[in-house]
């Protein structure tokens, strides 16, 4: 799958623009202007960004508690989410949902879960949704490896096979489960392998490469939209933060994730592929920093302007008719 | 209008040929539904009217709802089928931690029209497993209707209307009402959510119940009626919305309240009742409001052991004459 220059620069920009975000909430939550906590997605951009940009506007995605990539990377507005994480009326839920709730309808989004493994079974019915309506869509489920182990994965990975449901579930192994290492909860050490206990396929991608996980999940976008059947792509990735922000960290150490920045950052790895092919100089590479930074200070200020939410607005949005 | 008299399986199904053919993205979903017509017969017929729109699937009730809400969030109106209402807890998440909160943590966004149905109550040997009457834990999740249904007419009006909400219903059918027959009407009609029906008028107490109970309570007033006591039955028939304002004028009237369910007493909706009547009818009261129900056990298997811990005729019987003094 060849891409263009225009591509790779607009999959390189939509990277940088997740970082940035992801940053700039970081920097946000220390300063405690983020009520709550927050779960950070840095370093692994290359599977969010590399996964969406072969996805259409009417497909569909179950995003996780590390959503916020997901989001960006699927056409979701920072303003809105900046205004979400801040608790304000404007924002995607008008407050209510906060970071870990972030959805956008409009788009596919079907919603970041705080529970883990809750997205399987919801993109089981949304490929089953689109089996009924006969359409081509398709639908992606994002997981961490520590949800492949709920009973979720392994009722919603049956039920998309036998139905053959044009779904395709991207798990973003980042070697941790909140604190504890995949090692240590993996039976059988690997995530795609359970494919093959269902007989779809299963791949697994080194998960800082974006071309790498861009070609393998549009093969297997492809293949569902052709009525095939759902797949397992494990992106193989690492997240420089902690579990949640102020996360202490004890099960890991600095040097390891010092390692991982160096070795395969993915976005300094697309960059140096970009700047090989003749796609990218310095002076281009200054030019998008700095227009992504001024997307994310004015998306930051839109939130900061916002209105806080009527605290009775608590009761609304329950039920269509209450 | 004229009515003919059919059970209360019959009548669901005739209710969701009616709507299926309405509205095609109506759907159901749920183990052994095309074998036999779903396991107590409820779907007879669907699954030959309606090919492909009945669908088997395997024993993953947790998929099975949660499959039910992704279609619900995608532009379809599934009904699921969870073979019995013992198995809520192998879907918990998916109902209480999303369906119930997804519409209302994204602000808003989106509508989740999806019915749970579920057979559920005692009475039939089934022991602690499958005879469970669960709907307090749901009434105690914001984000979700309970619709109680006894009569056959009742089940096939709320039935209808569950299926149109754009909010997810959970619609406990008890299986030992499944062959209850009883008068339908033959032309269309629906029954709102949050309206209780009184299936007997009476002057001297208030007996608020549901399901099942609605017809041992009508059993226990007509004895009752030998001995000159009128009891005023009220079947809430949906527990949310509440049909609080029936409550408050047969109260008024009667000034005495028992209240009967199958769910074990303790934490049941009973108390929700008695409460609200307590916090808002205190001064219309001759005596404290009283709650019958099954006592704080599992239900036991052998049959003499489960009568004993399910309220029985006799058990209201005493129940009404113990708040009346008589």
């Amino acid at each position: 799958m060849k891409t263009s220059k225009k591509e790779n620069l607009a999959l390189f920009k939509n990277m940088l623009l997740i970082r940035a975000f992801e940053e700039k909430a970081g920097e946000l939550f220390e300063q405690n202007l983020i009520p709550g906590f927050i779960h950070l997605s840095i370093g692994e951009e290359a599977s969010s960004v590399g996964t969406c940009s072969v996805l259409r506007a009417d497909d569909y995605v179950a995003s996780t508690h590390r959503g916020h990539g997901h989001m960006i990377a699927k056409g979701a507005d920072p303003k809105l989410m900046f205004a979400e994480l801040l608790g304000k009326s404007s924002g995607y839920c008008k407050g209510k949902g906060g970071s870990m709730h972030i959805a956008d309808f409009s788009i596919g989004i079907l919603g970041a879960n705080g529970v883990v493994g809750g997205g399987f079974p919801i993109i089981v019915g949304a490929g089953l949704s689109i089996k009924l309506r006969k359409t081509d869509q398709v639908g992606v489920v994002f997981f961490g490896d520590g949800a492949s182990n709920r009973g979720t994965f392994h009722e919603a990975a049956n039920m998309a096979a036998i139905w053959k449901l044009p779904v395709i579930f991207v798990c973003e192994n980042n070697l941790y489960a909140s604190t504890t290492p995949s090692e240590y909860t993996l039976a059988g050490g690997s995530v795609s392998e359970r494919a093959k206990a269902y007989g779809i396929p299963g791949f697994v991608t080194d998960g800082n490469d974006i071309l790498e996980v861009r070609k393998t999940v549009a093969k297997m976008v492809k293949r569902a939209r052709e009525g095939k059947g759902p797949s397992i792509v494990e992106n193989k990735t690492y997240r420089y933060r902690g579990h949640f922000e102020g996360d202490p960290q004890k099960y890991r150490t600095r040097k390891e994730i010092e390692g991982f920045r160096k070795k395969s950052d993915p976005i300094e790895r697309f960059k140096a592929f970009l700047k090989k092919e003749g796609h990218l100089s310095d002076k281009s590479y200054k030019t998008l920093k700095i227009e992504v930074g001024q997307e994310i200070e004015e998306s930051l200020e839109y939130a900061q302007d916002a209105p806080l939410p009527r605290p009775e607005a608590a009761m609304e949005d329950l039920f269509v008719n209450p | 209008m004229t009515d003919r008299i059919i059970s209360c399986t019959d009548a669901l199904a005739e209710a969701l040929a009616e709507e299926m053919k309405r509205d095609e993205t109506i759907f159901i979903i749920g183990e052994d539904l095309t074998a036999h017509d779903g396991i107590f017969g409820q779907f007879k017929g669907l699954h030959q009217g309606f090919p492909g729109r009945i669908i088997d699937a395997p024993i993953s009730e947790t998929a099975i709802v949660g499959a039910g809400l992704g279609a619900a969030l995608t532009g379809m109106r599934p009904l699921l089928d969870l073979h019995f209402a013992d198995f809520f807890t192998t879907a918990m998440d998916e109902i209480a931690n999303q369906t119930a909160k997804i519409r209302y943590m994204f602000g808003g966004q989106v509508k989740i029209p999806m019915v749970i149905w579920a057979p559920d109550g005692g009475g039939l040997s089934a022991a602690a497993q499958h005879s469970q009457s669960l709907e307090s834990w749901f009434v105690h999740t914001p984000g979700l209707k309970i619709v109680v249904p006894s009569e056959p007419a009742d089940v096939k009006g709320l039935i209808k209307t569950a299926v149109r909400e754009d909010d997810p219903v959970i619609f406990f059918q008890h299986k030992k009402l499944f062959a209850q027959t009883g008068p339908v009407p033959e032309e269309e009609y629906l029954i709102p959510l949050g309206k209780a029906d009184i299936k007997r008028e009476g002057r001297d107490i208030t007996l608020i119940t549901y399901s099942r109970m609605s017809y041992l309570s009508l059993e226990a007033s007509e004895q009752l009626a030998g001995e000159g006591i009128e009891v005023e039955i009220i079947d809430l028939r949906t527990l949310k919305p509440l049909d609080f304002d029936l409550i408050v004028g047969s109260v008024k009237k009667t000034n005495n309240v028992l209240i009967v369910h199958e769910a074990c007493l303790t934490g049941g909706f009973g108390g929700e009742i008695a409460a609200k009547i307590g916090e808002e009818l205190f001064d219309y009261l001759d005596a404290p409001v009283t709650r019958i129900g099954a006592k704080d056990v599992p239900i036991p298997f052998s049959p003499v052991m489960e009568n004993f811990v399910l309220p029985q005729v006799n058990d209201i019987v005493n129940g009404v004459k113990k708040v009346l003094n008589r």
